[in-house]
């Protein structure tokens, strides 16, 4: 509590509350925002530990370790924990912590909604893991739930899995009213939306497309919830009713909620590649138009996720041009980055490192999705390993990647202590070298016959099996590194200055190290 | 296999990996050109977007890695300050636009072409169930369940595993080769989805549906391929095979399947014995229930119930033929009256009523079923 809390001694300055309630009742985005991250990172090992006895049983052809029953429950819990739990909390959590302190804000424009939308998390997926030990198991039909092997052929625990889905979608929705009211409303004199970080205008669109497909999702699982319990036949075809329509409604969710978990994590890698370079952004509002282009067509290509359902002819040609479209605005943000690089000063910290594996990773995801929206060669690809490999390239080094880069980057400001440098380099090499070991080989998989979501194989794919699970026990492991990192982090190493970074600009670096419990209660003036 | 060797070089450059030296015969990494004139296409739009892909990604990996190499603050690299340049970015944003256009003129011929299902010779109907194939040949009035072979030890580790584990079934789908044959795709219970790699096709089997798709084989030979779709526990374990053979061999074998139809339809009314009952029930058994309810009766509960010493099983012989044959709405048990003939019917109920100590001593003949169908 140094330069800001002083220089506005006149006012009433309070830390925190001691003892439990500060994390129960706490109104304070930095508390909210470190909860947030907190519960992502638990999720996170707990999905990856899922993700291991998945990969454990696909070691070798043949059942081993866990019977089809389960091996469905891992892959299905698998997915939602990691989509709901890790990823779309995490970004949360980081929009918590620097929006406020990025756009000049003391807090988020609704604090105590904040608190709700935090606390029914943990409530939600107690409830979703819960159904783990119910009788009859935890929902087997992944996480993209098709009916009708959800409704008439799904276990009992599946009403559970609906209100977990249903609260979960409260949350989102919270969070994303939360970030438009403090992004519209709290920013600092000065600040026009043109001049607003890119994290910030990322988020910004990313919550739009929360409020608008939450609800589709809670529609969806509704109209589930109708089936299984009240007789209704929304996807019983014996009803009269329609299980494709199932999977439109579910799609026009599923296709924004990837660019969810991607978009924020572009407004981070635009820092830290600037910051890095020591260079201001390349093509800063191309960059802003490109998001915003990837946003609206995101709402009109759900249905290059069912080439196979038998859509008609126009049908599957308008979606296969409208999702090749969405290799224009990505391919612009690559080149943007790319372009910032150029001629720069660089220097390879680990935020650095992290980010320029996003680019080159991320890339080659974007290269497989290009490949996936051609119609007629994704029914070659289509539900085999090379569409698993295509969404954990943009995922794993996308997303995953992007929140350990961001979280590189903003833990001196968190903490107000350096990470370790060392073990951090490390846990980017040894992340690196594991990701690609595990998913690059699936690409070969998918394209030598092999679907996914099996639980055994033919010998043929048995090689590029072993080498796979062998790279993810590698990255797993290496999670726990981070966990190590993050913890020696708080507990003490050197003392961080207010701008840690050489290149970093914006409001953030403006606040003490670690930042006060309350910052910009006066509000900064942008030029 | 004959193509592997010589089109996996390409991604092998791409993934700059090492290529083991063949102790694996049989793995591949890339995509198979497969057997028919779609397969074929479908390949070649395959490669040319992967080559297209690789074309970018040098340029824009290239860039990168110039920068990253020299632009170093540590070689003393000080940064420039430039941050847009119009032109630049509006080349590299048509560019990509005008790749994009010409890159979807071929794939729209493909997908066109894909879709006539016009002018077909043979037509067969396509259903899936948990978890097997039915094929019926529409025109030619016999079908049959096409369902895994490879044996439970196999898969257990109990044993050495098959040549083809896991992609051989008892009876694949014969087609005749060169001829166009149209598949009607639907489902009994969940989404399956029908997909021979080496054929180009892929097309989901929906309950309530029926989805059309075609293929035309042009070389004799057996083509392997699985469910895509995940439906429920055994989603792994529903192979398809199909194999193609010349025009007169598929005339023999649609005889014999006629002939073996209307034998079946005999034996209806034969006079069965107890061990005949038991001996067919076994097999029956093996194939439709063994999968859910065990080889030994004993089920996977909840989902699945033991039948060795259940009341269903051992009680009311009524109520045990109709559970079968009509199935228990909201649960896995499925309708097995449209899917086993009567003599099956019969067989596997008496044999569930016989085995594993359930000895009830009772009899099913195909002629109750006749009289409990006609009820």
């Amino acid at each position: 509590m140094s330069a800001v809390a002083e220089s506005h001694s006149q006012e009433h300055h309070h830390g925190p509350a001691s003892g439990i309630t500060r994390w129960l009742l706490t109104t304070n985005h930095k508390d909210i925002g470190t909860m947030y991250l907190i519960f992502s990172f638990a999720m996170f090992l707990l999905g990856g530990s899922m993700a291991m006895v998945i990969r454990a049983e696909l070691f070798q052809p043949g059942l081993q370790i866990v019977q089809p029953e389960f091996f469905n429950q891992m892959t299905t819990m698998h997915g939602l924990i990691m989509v709901f739990g890790a990823v779309m909390p995490a970004f949360v959590g980081l929009a918590n912590w620097m929006l406020p302190l990025m756009i000049g804000a003391p807090d988020m424009a609704l604090p105590r909604m904040n608190n709700w939308s935090f606390w029914l998390l943990p409530c939600a997926f107690l409830i979703l893991v819960s159904t783990l030990f119910m009788q009859g198991g935890a929902p087997n039909f992944g996480w993209t739930f098709y009916a009708p092997l959800s409704t008439t052929y799904g276990p009992p625990s599946t009403t559970f899995f609906i209100f977990a889905i249903h609260i979960m979608g409260v949350s989102s929705i919270m969070g994303a009213i939360n970030v438009i009211a403090t992004i519209l409303n709290l920013r600092a004199p000065g600040m026009t939306l043109m001049k607003m970080p890119l994290f910030v205008w990322t988020w910004l669109i990313t919550a739009f497309l929360l409020i608008a497909v939450m609800p589709v999702l809670a529609g969806v699982v509704t109209m589930m919830l109708m089936d299984i319990n009240f007789g209704t036949s929304f996807f019983d075809a014996s009803g009269g009713g329609d299980p494709v329509l199932f999977q439109h409604v579910f799609w026009f969710f599923g296709h924004p909620e990837v660019y969810i978990m991607i978009l924020p994590a572009f407004g981070v890698i635009s820092h830290i590649v600037s910051t890095f370079s020591r260079k201001p952004l390349f093509g800063y509002a191309s960059m802003v138009y490109a998001v915003g282009a990837i946003a609206l067509l995101s709402f009109v290509v759900w249905a290059h996720h069912m080439f196979t359902v038998g859509i008609p002819l126009t049908g599957q040609l308008f979606f296969m041009y409208a999702t090749m479209l969405i290799a224009v605005p990505t391919g612009v943000k690559v080149f943007n980055w790319v372009a910032t690089m150029f001629r720069g000063s660089l220097t390879f910290e680990a935020p650095m490192l992290f980010a320029v594996a996003f680019i080159i990773l991320f890339t080659i995801g974007g290269f497989s999705g290009l490949m996936l929206a051609i119609a007629p060669a994704d029914f070659q690809y289509h539900d085999t390993y090379f569409v698993v490999a295509h969404f954990h390239y943009v995922l794993v080094p996308g997303a995953i990647f992007g929140i350990f880069a961001a979280a590189y980057y903003w833990l001196p400001k968190w903490t107000g202590h350096m990470y370790d440098e060392i073990l951090a380099k490390t846990h980017f090499w040894l992340s690196f070298v594991g990701m690609n070991l595990a998913f690059f080989p699936m690409h070969f998989l998918g394209l030598a016959g092999m679907p996914r979501r099996i639980p055994d194989y033919a010998l043929q794919f048995a090689d590029f099996n072993m080498v796979s699970s062998i790279g993810a026990f590698l990255f797993g492991a290496t999670q726990l590194l981070f966990l190590f990192i993050v913890v020696k982090c708080v507990r003490g190493g050197e003392k961080a200055p207010a701008k840690p970074w050489e290149g970093a600009e914006g409001l953030e670096w403006t606040v003490p190290s670690p930042a006060p419990y309350h910052t910009f209660s006066t509000p900064p003036e942008v030029k | 296999m004959r193509v592997h060797t010589k089109r996996t070089l390409p991604v092998v450059a791409v993934a700059s990996l090492a290529a083991p030296t063949s102790v694996w015969a049989d793995w591949t990494m890339n995509m198979s050109p497969g057997v028919t004139g779609t397969s074929n296409q479908i390949f070649s739009l395959h490669m040319t977007i992967l080559w297209i892909c690789v074309a970018i990604g040098v340029v824009v990996f290239g860039v990168m890695f110039w920068s990253i190499i020299a632009h170093r603050k540590s070689k003393g690299h000080k940064p420039a300050n430039f941050h847009e340049n119009t032109v630049v970015e509006i080349l590299w944003t048509i560019i990509p636009l005008a790749i994009l256009v010409a890159m979807a003129i071929p794939a729209t011929a493909t997908l066109i072409d894909m879709y006539d299902t016009s002018e077909a010779e043979v037509d067969i109907k396509v259903t899936g169930y948990q978890w097997r194939w039915q094929y019926e040949y529409i025109n030619e009035d016999f079908g049959f369940f096409s369902s895994l072979a490879t044996p439970r030890d196999q898969i257990e580790n109990r044993q050495a595993k098959g040549e083809n584990y896991l992609l051989e079934v008892d009876k694949p789908m014969k087609v005749p080769v060169g001829k166009k044959v149209r598949l009607l795709l639907t489902a009994n219970d969940v989404i399956h989805s029908w997909w021979v790699p080496a054929l180009g096709v892929k097309k989901d089997a929906i309950p309530g549906f029926i989805n059309e798709t075609w293929t035309r084989i042009d070389e004799p030979g057996i083509y392997r391929g699985q469910c895509t779709e995940l439906c429920g526990k055994d989603h792994g374990f529903m192979p398809v095979v199909v194999e193609a053979v010349p025009q007169e061999e598929y005339d023999q074998w649609v005889a014999e399947q006629r002939e073996a139809a209307e034998q079946e339809r005999l034996l209806t009314e034969k006079d069965w014995t107890m061990d005949e009952l038991m001996e067919r029930g076994e097999q029956v058994y093996a194939s439709a229930c063994a999968s859910c309810h065990q080889s030994d009766g004993s089920g996977s509960p909840p989902a699945f119930p033991a039948l060795k010493g259940s009341a269903v099983a051992t009680e009311d012989r009524a109520a045990h033929i109709d559970i079968v044959v009509n199935g228990v709405s909201g649960t896995a048990m499925q309708a097995f009256g449209s899917q086993l003939s009567e003599v099956e019917l019969g067989a596997v109920i008496t044999y569930e009523r016989n085995a594993w100590g359930n000895n009830t001593g009772e009899m099913v003949t195909p002629q109750d079923i006749v009289d409990y169908l006609s009820e």
